[in-house]
């Protein structure tokens, strides 16, 4: 089944330098194994092609139900050399909210996972 | 010792909710009220202010925050933790101590002054003496922008704040302190937390990274339900209700809008957050998976279990450089076709910016309304109703950059049709003032605490 990040998840992002961060945090604590399984670091990466300059990493928080990415490379040299409008990455959440992901449909029906319109 | 000590945030950055200090202080109990004034560039706005006037360099602002709160402050003994000394402490106290003895403060504030921060003046020494400073993203040495440098301040922790409470400060005035040590500072000072009880630094800094943003963690800018979240307009700043335990209650004051709910407060949690395994301070390194969050009744979350490790045995230091000019000019095309002749205008103006030989080290366009923020992830917006240009510039040459500013106005007569949105004139020139974080040793830079009365 396919579903849509922005059913599952809440997010914020923000920046340190040239990098944005953003956390994705599962809307039900059950649904974060989703989250872990299915939105991997080379997920991301692929996603934000494209839009990015660097890598992307992962780091995993369960105990808040959520998962931290720091895009490298995403804000135009971030800070005030920027030229982005959203040269704080602040909007890099719903961005990644975007993202629709292939769960098998067993799994979807016994976590209660809505699917994608 | 008191059982719960309250800390309550009243300014998230310079430039926040005038009221909302006075708002802390009116609508509950609390013993702190903390104010964050320091983003990476305020320090080198302030270091400018300062250059022409040597009485200025702090956070105006901070002054008639204290004017709002001195009867609280007086009557009630509640204390004020600011970092809104900026690159001037003792002036930004001197201005305070004036603005309080005339509204019956004479003699009763005792002002806690922390120096020690600002290395500008020692530059030249600490990079002869080896410390080269080099940029924490690119590895370059600070030497390369030495010319250009206009303010260096080293990230200072909790203890001169704490240093300043145990001396009997009821307003403590920082320069370049950490945004969490604000809310640490007072907490180490009630609880007696002592400098390796790494578990409980580490809650001291958890609570002041949830709170330090202001209404961040209780409402504001928060996507999970935003719709249901109550009155915003009249939001309630978040406050922290510690304990000697290093656990403690993230909630606002009764009567406030917004919401403080765990998905409020994860989301603060994980704003500009990077290995969450080490969230690295001066005074201790925060692992934040280890952070446990519970509902607690209405408007009230739980956090406890935070553990923590040893700092490392450098400070970070931000260094503000001149970085050259930038300029953003705006164009607005509307339907039909209006991303189509929003691009038709982008090419144009780069091929004027050529046939003039105005040479920019960058050069970004961008389509509001279509991929400004979302790029191609944003699906075919061929039939949006309307789309800006924004096309900015950036060099070193202060004159292209204004010519550039000339190019705006002439298209609406000259390129695609249906063109607006051009009455705020031309587009301003910035001089663009660049972020270089670096690290330095910790041996090397020493606070200094002096209480004025």
């Amino acid at each position: 089944m396919r579903v849509r990040l922005l059913d599952i998840a809440h997010a914020r992002s923000g920046d340190k330098g040239d990098t944005a961060n953003v956390g994705v945090i599962a809307l039900q604590p059950r649904w974060y194994e989703v989250l872990d399984q299915f939105v991997t670091r080379k997920r991301v990466a692929d996603h934000f092609r494209g839009m990015i300059e660097g890598d992307v990493e992962r780091y995993e928080l369960p105990n808040l139900n959520a998962l931290n990415f720091l895009l490298h490379g995403a804000l135009d040299g971030g800070g005030t050399l920027s030229l982005k409008t959203d040269a704080q990455g602040k909007v890099f959440s719903t961005a990644l909210l975007r993202m629709v992901i292939d769960v098998p449909d067993a799994e979807a029906k016994r976590l209660g996972l809505p699917a994608a319109g | 010792m008191k059982e719960v000590v309250r800390v309550a945030a009243g300014q998230g950055f310079w430039g926040d909710d005038l009221d909302a200090p006075r708002r802390q202080v009116e609508g509950g109990p609390i013993d702190y009220l903390m104010l964050d004034y320091l983003a990476e560039v305020t320090m080198s706005i302030l270091q400018k202010q300062k250059e022409r006037d040597p009485s200025l360099g702090y956070a105006r602002d901070f002054v008639g925050a204290v004017e709002s709160v001195l009867p609280a402050v007086l009557d009630r003994g509640v204390k004020v933790i600011a970092n809104a000394g900026g690159v001037n402490p003792p002036a930004c106290a001197a201005a305070v101590k004036a603005a309080a003895d005339g509204r019956g403060g004479k003699g009763k504030l005792r002002i806690g002054v922390v120096t020690g921060d600002d290395l500008l003046s020692r530059l030249d020494t600490l990079m002869a003496q080896g410390h080269p400073l080099s940029n924490m993203e690119t590895g370059e040495p600070l030497s390369g922008v030495r010319d250009r440098v206009l303010s260096a301040n080293a990230y200072i922790g909790s203890e001169p704040i704490v240093e300043a409470l145990e001396g009997g400060a009821n307003i403590v005035i920082t320069g370049r302190s950490t945004d969490t040590a604000l809310t640490m500072g007072p907490l180490r000072h009630e609880f007696g937390w002592g400098a390796k009880g790494w578990d409980h630094l580490a809650a001291g800094i958890v609570a002041g990274h949830i709170i330090e943003c202001g209404a961040q963690c209780s409402g504001g800018n928060c996507l999970y339900d935003w719709r249901s979240i109550p009155d915003l307009a009249n939001v309630g700043y978040p406050l922290v209700e510690a304990r000697a335990d290093g656990s403690f209650v993230v909630t606002k004051h009764p009567k406030t809008g917004g919401r403080v709910s765990v998905q409020t407060v994860t989301e603060q949690l994980v704003y500009e957050m990077g290995d969450p395994h080490a969230y690295i301070t001066p005074d201790v390194i925060a692992d934040f998976t280890t952070i446990r969050l519970a509902p607690d009744g209405e408007n009230r979350v739980r956090v406890s279990g935070i553990k923590g490790k040893p700092p490392t045995d450098k400070l970070k230091v931000s260094v503000a450089y001149r970085a050259g000019f930038k300029a953003v000019g705006t164009l607005v095309y509307a339907w039909p076709d209006a991303l189509e002749k929003a691009q038709l205008a982008d090419r144009i103006l780069h091929e004027r910016l050529d046939r003039l030989g105005l040479k920019f080290e960058h050069i970004l366009s961008e389509f509001v309304g279509a991929s400004a923020t979302h790029g191609t992830l944003a699906g075919d917006q061929r039939n949006a109703p309307e789309v800006q240009l924004r096309f900015g510039v950036r060099g070193q040459d202060r004159a292209a950059v204004e010519r550039f500013t000339r190019e705006i106005a002439p298209l609406v007569l000259n390129g695609p049709p249906s063109v607006t949105g051009f009455a705020g004139g031309r587009p301003k020139v910035e001089e663009i003032v660049a972020y270089w974080p670096a690290l330095i040793d910790k041996a090397v830079v020493k606070t200094r605490v002096d209480i004025i009365q």
